[in-house]
């Protein structure tokens, strides 16, 4: 490098060679691409070949007698009904109880909380419980609520088990909603006079929601396929009867799925399959919103 | 006029001298803020060291300086808005009718209800035209009609100067208006709580040069109902709308200092510091 630049000797003032791109240069490139549809024809092609197979074996016994009959030991007569009204109380309360607590939670981490180590030590747990087994969550679920606070194996206790799980989930989803809201709306607000909780129920909120409903959204498709924990508290695998309340006991659909499949007879297998249809065709339905609500609020600024 | 100059210099010569307490005499009815050795922390940084500096009602005080000089961070401290600063803190005091703004005792919503401000960036919420103005006063707790906002909503948009080009579209977003546009709503949004002071926060840096001159001829007309504080990197700007102008500048140890304060043409035209000089004469910053 040349000091005194009028000169002009450094190294762009003397002409560069530039040698044409080889054929090699441009075989990686196309390797590249080859590789990267590989992985996708992989990925793709295993889920399509499971739906394939569900499919094949499943449809014929989807009916609608299926979907409102209760389970019975006999394949011809078992239905889906208990577990799929299980599944949709389960479903309810369990973002009633979280929907509350997580974002009340993210609330106060972005709007309030200072930048503690304190706020830094929740924030890190909160990241590692979303990471922790979903079994451990059903072990906390039966001691506290099963035995301790004396609820059984009913829906509340599964529910209450299940908003554990998913907290971390929309805790998350909901801060990084909240946090996406541009300071400049917090600061026109509190300069007119507007107190902390006016400027996020007036502004902070209404413009997180749709990150906040699709992070519950989300955080229900993970709830709706959860069979560990459940089967830790103690849902049951064979329940004839809907349940009266919700501290009534249930179970929901990956529960009977489980139990279906690991019976000897094939028909079982087979309309095992079709309780997947019901399950996947209800987690569509939900991540279908969870995109439609994101596509439909998120133009607003 | 006489007596609101000489008590200016005072002021001026105190904090050049670094005077640990000037002693204006307290309720001054022609001083509606008066910033009395002030300095601004962040953390252990000083942005804004000892500062005292008087705003006369029903005036323009251009704040000017260069970049970093905490021209922004004594804009915002006249309304609190640095309190949202994690580890800001102030020492000295604020007068606001005699009244210090950072005693224990002061109700931080409603001094910023009675100072107001506009910031750089036009930030109407995203709502309707309608919805920016009647906020404020919905949030402060006026119990109007709807005929009565429907009143209060037109008189702000008109003090603004905006009423006639949004009264078709008031149920119209305010963020689909121009910049110049949104910047006025942001006025009208301001003025409709009825403050005293309105604090502008180089309020036509993001607007072309017609918007930016509507803006100014606006706050000409302003200024005869509030007392406005901008902060301005167009010295020509601060030369066309303000009645005083307060310099600062960046210390060695990068805190900011006001280094004079007269009225706009005696800094345009003598300023007694030479670094005032060389910087409206554009020959630095």
């Amino acid at each position: 490098m040349s000091s005194n630049p009028s000169t002009a000797t450094d190294i762009l003032s003397r002409e560069l060679e530039f040698k044409p791109a080889p054929q090699t240069r441009r075989l990686r490139g196309v390797i590249f691409v080859i590789l990267s549809n590989l992985a996708v024809i992989i990925a793709l092609g295993t889920l399509v070949i499971l739906v394939l197979d569900v499919l094949i074996s499943g449809l014929p016994w989807l009916n609608l007698d299926f979907l409102t009959r209760a389970d019975s030991r006999f394949p011809e007569r078992a239905g889906i009904q208990v577990a799929l009204v299980g599944t949709v109380y389960m479903m309810a309360l369990t973002i009633v109880i979280a929907l509350p607590l997580g974002v009340m939670s993210a609330v106060y981490l972005e709007e309030y909380a200072g930048k503690h180590w304190t706020t830094q030590l929740i924030e890190i747990n909160i990241n590692n419980l979303a990471a922790v087994p979903s079994v451990i969550y059903g072990l906390l679920g039966l001691q506290l609520f099963v035995r301790w606070l004396g609820m059984g194996r009913s829906i509340l206790a599964g529910a209450l088990t299940m908003a554990l799980l998913v907290l971390p989930i929309i805790i998350v989803a909901s801060r990084e909603a909240i946090r996406a809201v541009p300071q400049s709306f917090r600061e026109a607000s509190l300069a007119l006079g507007a107190t902390r909780w006016q400027t996020i129920w007036n502004h902070v909120l209404p413009y997180a929601l749709p990150g906040i409903l699709t992070g519950n959204i989300l955080a229900a498709s993970r709830a709706i396929g959860e069979t560990a924990p459940l089967i830790t508290i103690g849902a049951l695998t064979f329940v004839p009867f809907l349940p009266r309340d919700i501290l009534d006991r249930f179970t929901v659909l990956p529960i009977l799925i489980f139990n279906w499949t690991s019976k000897p007879q094939r028909e079982f297998h087979d309309i095992a399959a079709a309780g997947i249809i019901v399950l996947l065709g209800t987690l569509l339905v939900l991540n279908a919103i969870a995109v439609l609500l994101r596509a439909k609020l998120q133009k607003r600024y | 006029m006489t007596r609101l100059d000489a008590q200016i210099r005072y002021a001026t010569v105190a904090a050049s001298a670094e005077t640990q307490a000037v002693h204006t005499p307290a309720g001054d009815a022609a001083n509606v803020i008066e910033a009395r050795d002030l300095s601004v922390f962040y953390g252990s940084f000083c942005a804004v060291r000892s500062v005292t500096l008087p705003v006369r009602r029903n005036k323009i005080t251009a704040l000017i300086g260069p970049s970093g000089c905490g021209k922004s961070t004594l804009l915002r401290s006249f309304n609190r808005m640095n309190d949202r600063v994690p580890g800001s803190r102030v020492e000295g005091s604020v007068l606001f009718h005699g009244q210090n703004l950072y005693a224990p005792n002061v109700n931080v919503v409603d001094v910023r209800r009675r100072i107001g401000m506009v910031f750089q960036k036009p930030n109407p919420f995203p709502k309707s035209i309608y919805e920016n103005v009647a906020f404020g006063p919905r949030i402060n707790g006026w119990r109007g009609s709807k005929s009565q906002m429907d009143e209060l909503v037109e008189a702000a948009l008109r003090r603004a100067a905006l009423w006639d080009e949004v009264k078709d579209k008031l149920k119209q977003p305010g963020t689909a208006l121009s910049g110049g546009q949104q910047q006025r709503l942001c006025i009208a949004r301001a003025i409709a709580v009825q403050p005293e002071v309105i604090l502008m926060d180089e309020p036509c840096s993001a607007l072309d040069p017609i918007a930016t001159l509507k803006i100014e001829d606006l706050m000409q007309v302003l200024k005869q109902d509030y007392t406005i504080v901008i902060v301005t990197h167009n010295m020509q700007q601060a030369a066309r709308v303000s009645d005083y102008t307060a310099m600062m500048m960046m210390r060695p140890d990068r805190a900011g200092e006001m280094i004079e304060m007269d009225e706009t043409g005696i800094i345009f035209s003598r300023p007694r510091d030479k670094r005032t000089q060389d910087y409206v004469s554009g020959r630095f910053g």
